[in-house]
């Protein structure tokens, strides 16, 4: 990991290594001054996406590698913006398949994606050169999760 | 990474006016998920009356515990009982207002709010 502004993770698909993987990006976010409210979406956003890499790309089993990078970009328009990249090599799928469920169906499972995209400003996924997946999770400085209810009041 | 340590989640189980009280504290992630899902429907097996899940000591929660109390609501609400998610920090209950959830549960912020009729 970088002294300055980069966070560099690598572990294994093994779902005990959650609880590091969320510390150490709770304190990335401290280090770049993200409110609390902010922190806990981007770690929770982390949370999920890792989940996923777990159960769909490596279908559960422990044991795989899973990259993170993090750093904080400036895009042009939305301004200082954090950037966090997860690079699995398991199964790769359609980006355009990758979509939550029916809010209104309420059953187990499913949530994932859905907490993703409230939780950040975008989340875009590629198939990686040489297998796997690449998730690139953004979140912009002003960028605050809404919920599902007052979204759709106000649109 | 260093071998990381198991994930903090403990499971305290009392009783008050009828009522069966589940206390979780820690984190409720795909790690922890599976252990209490299991703790809880054993409890929804041996217990009556409502049952209360106090999460005020549980800081952190993603979708696969969301998913372990949609769960067990349909296994408490199977065996006509009451299932109450009592005392939920912002960023718990936030996950439940994210996923429209907070709508399907009944969410309290105090075990006697749960016990008022």
């Amino acid at each position: 990991m970088s002294a300055s502004t980069a966070l560099h993770l690598e572990f294994s698909s093994d779902p005990a290594n959650l609880p590091a993987v969320r510390s150490q990006m709770r304190d990335w976010c401290r280090t770049h001054q993200w409110e609390e409210k902010q922190t806990g979406e981007i770690v929770l956003a982390l949370d999920e996406a890792i989940t996923n890499v777990i159960r769909h790309g490596y279908h559960g089993e422990p044991g795989h590698p899973i990259l993170l990078d993090a750093e904080m970009v400036d895009t042009p328009g939305d301004g200082p913006t954090a950037e966090l990249r997860l690079r699995d090599f398991g199964q790769q799928v359609d980006p355009e398949q990758i979509c939550g469920r029916d809010l209104c169906d309420v059953r187990p499972g499913g949530l994932g994606v859905h907490i993703i995209r409230a939780m950040t400003s975008g989340i875009e996924y590629r198939k990686a050169e040489g297998g796997g997946m690449l998730a690139i999770l953004r979140k912009h400085r002003d960028h605050t999760a809404v919920p599902d209810a007052e979204r759709r009041e106000n649109s | 990474m260093n071998t990381p340590a198991p994930a903090p989640l403990s499971f305290r189980v009392s009783s008050n006016g009828g009522a069966t009280i589940a206390t979780v504290t820690g984190e409720v992630d795909m790690h922890t998920s599976p252990r209490l899902r299991a703790a809880l429907l054993d409890l929804a097996a041996k217990s009556s009356g409502p049952l209360l899940i106090d999460l005020s000591a549980c800081s952190h929660m993603d979708s696969s515990g969301v998913g372990t109390m949609v769960f067990l609501k349909r296994e408490i609400e199977r065996r006509l009982r009451k299932l109450y998610l009592v005392g939920l920090q912002p960023r718990v209950r936030g996950v439940f207002e994210i996923t429209n959830l907070d709508r399907f549960f009944n969410i309290v912020r105090t075990v006697e709010e749960a016990l008022t009729p």
